[in-house]
């Protein structure tokens, strides 16, 4: 019963990835084709580019990027914990409780350190 | 007569059961949902396409469309056709394969999540006993295009703006699934039809309010709308991620926004607006669907009544405020709804606590959100920022 819904979403992935496709080629075949050097540069406000395309990464992107990592772990371990809760004791609340707090923790430490902010 | 939807496709499996296997009828069936899966969005899309011009329109004190069609109906009709017709430009130095993949991906997140959207009683796609998860798994299918998009184009400013969306995207997808832990503690399932049969004497806009506040917000700044759409925001940073691309590469970002608008206002339906649920709804079952559309347009109403309100926020306000604000409140939600399904039973004493509990956690929020914006205010003006 549950291979049927997933050979659903398989078919559905199917079409769903070629509807991309198919309607961009049909994008390109109706429309015209006409390059010239021009048209076909990069945008700038319509000026020359200058310098290298690939600018330098801030470092503010990474520290974001980190901290939604620990929350995502986070997430995904407690999806089956709040699946199953209804089942489970006092316990399963109290060790969920300090899971959290402690990545609750961390993220007033990034935020006392300033990690947070964008500057 | 009842169920009509339910009876007609019973009568269909028993003819086309007699005279073909087994195998090819499940798949000829879901080719059958799928294609009208399909057709029902694009339908759905072209309302929304028009929907929001006029209403924005409308917010603004101008009229709209109103020439291509009777009141304008046709334009989203015609603006498929132009795009249709555009020239597609590749641009120097591009990375041919990224450059072309990003935006097939980008539609093939929304258009996955509709499988799992209740529609109706018996109507879903897939009712998958992770349903919920599934959805929010493929809100990260979306980013990625995004940041491939950006990457691919040779262009300093879509890098910049890609790298711009991402830090939101992830930055609002935690929010998110927070609050929808809040509704799957509540309901014990993760699959979507127990979650809106759970939902049964009150929806859980009234049982958590502040949790459907979080996942508002969240799923705003998923969508990258404004307020939230600084990654496209035409004065700032030309079109963000997607500047290099025309025609229709371009119109499956457009399309991929408003399909993700169906797709998020669905789920949110589904969480808290009670999905298919209503008045008679066990007499006549059709009339689920009808309830889950007009829902699911509510919904997404309020986002462009919203769009049509509020100015751009700055990145750092933004980024703020989910990690801030949201998730803290989120946090606080997830532990209050343990605490009161551990504590009791009985419906309407979790309800009597959950309530007020909710209630004050947003009053707490708002309080504290308050005087920091004050204080902001002024550190702004002192560093000459505001």
């Amino acid at each position: 019963m549950f291979i049927h819904q997933y050979t659903f979403i398989g078919i559905l992935a199917l079409v769903a990835l070629l509807f991309g496709p198919i309607t961009i080629i049909l994008g390109l075949l109706l429309g015209p084709r006409k390059p010239n050097p021009v048209k076909n540069s990069t945008y700038e406000c319509g000026l020359q580019t200058i310098g290298d395309t690939w600018v330098r990464f801030r470092a503010q992107y990474y520290l974001f990027a980190l901290i939604f990592v620990v929350f995502d772990v986070e997430a995904i371990f407690l999806l089956p914990w709040a699946v199953a809760y209804h089942k489970l004791g006092l316990v399963a609340l109290v060790d969920a409780a300090i899971f959290i707090l402690i990545l609750v923790l961390g993220l007033v430490y990034a935020w006392v350190k300033d990690a947070l902010e964008w500057w | 007569m009842n169920d009509l939807i339910y009876n007609l496709a019973q009568g269909w499996e028993r003819w086309i059961s007699s005279f073909l296997p087994a195998w090819l009828v499940t798949l000829i069936d879901d080719l059958l949902i799928v294609v009208a899966l399909l057709l029902l969005v694009i339908l759905f899309v072209l309302a929304f396409i028009w929907l929001e011009r006029k209403l924005v329109a409308r917010l603004q004190d101008r009229t709209g469309p109103n020439r291509v069609g009777p009141y304008g109906l046709f334009q989203p009709i015609a603006d498929t056709l132009k795009l249709l017709a555009k020239e597609v430009i590749t641009p120097d130095g591009a990375d041919k394969a990224v450059y072309n993949l990003a935006p097939v991906l980008v539609v093939f997140g929304p258009l996955m999540g509709l499988g799992v959207l209740p529609l109706g009683v018996h109507l879903i796609g897939a009712d998958l006993n992770i349903g919920i998860f599934f959805v929010m798994a493929l809100g990260s299918v979306s980013e990625i295009a995004v940041l491939m998009a950006g990457w691919s184009s040779n262009n300093k400013y879509a890098l910049l703006g890609a790298f711009r969306a991402v830090a939101q995207l992830i930055s609002y997808e935690v929010p998110m699934v927070l609050a929808v832990l809040a509704v799957v503690i509540m309901t014990g399932s993760m699959s979507m039809q127990s979650i809106v049969k759970a939902q049964n004497p009150l929806m859980f806009l009234i049982v958590m309010p502040t949790a459907f506040v979080v996942y508002f917000l969240s799923a705003n700044a998923e969508m990258a709308r404004t307020p939230f759409d600084l990654l496209e925001a035409e004065s700032e940073l030309i079109a963000g991620y997607h500047i290099e691309y025309s025609g229709m590469k371009f119109a499956m970002f457009y399309l991929a926004e408003y399909i993700n608008l169906f797709v998020l206002g669905g789920v949110a339906t589904t969480l808290f607006l009670g999905g298919w649920g209503g008045p008679f709804v066990d007499k006549v079952p059709l009339l689920g669907t009808f309830y889950f559309l007009a829902k699911d347009l509510l919904m997404v109403a309020l986002w462009m009544w919203i769009r049509g309100t509020f100015p751009r926020f700055r990145i750092d306000h933004m980024l703020s405020f989910a990690w801030k604000v949201l998730v803290p409140v989120g946090v606080v939600l997830v532990l209050l709804t343990g605490f009161v399904v551990w504590l009791t039973n009985d419906y309407w004493l979790q309800l009597a606590i959950l309530l007020p509990g909710n209630l004050v956690t947003l009053w707490v929020a708002l309080e504290l959100l308050g005087r920091d914006a004050r204080k902001s205010g002024e550190r702004d003006k002192r560093l000459a920022l505001a």
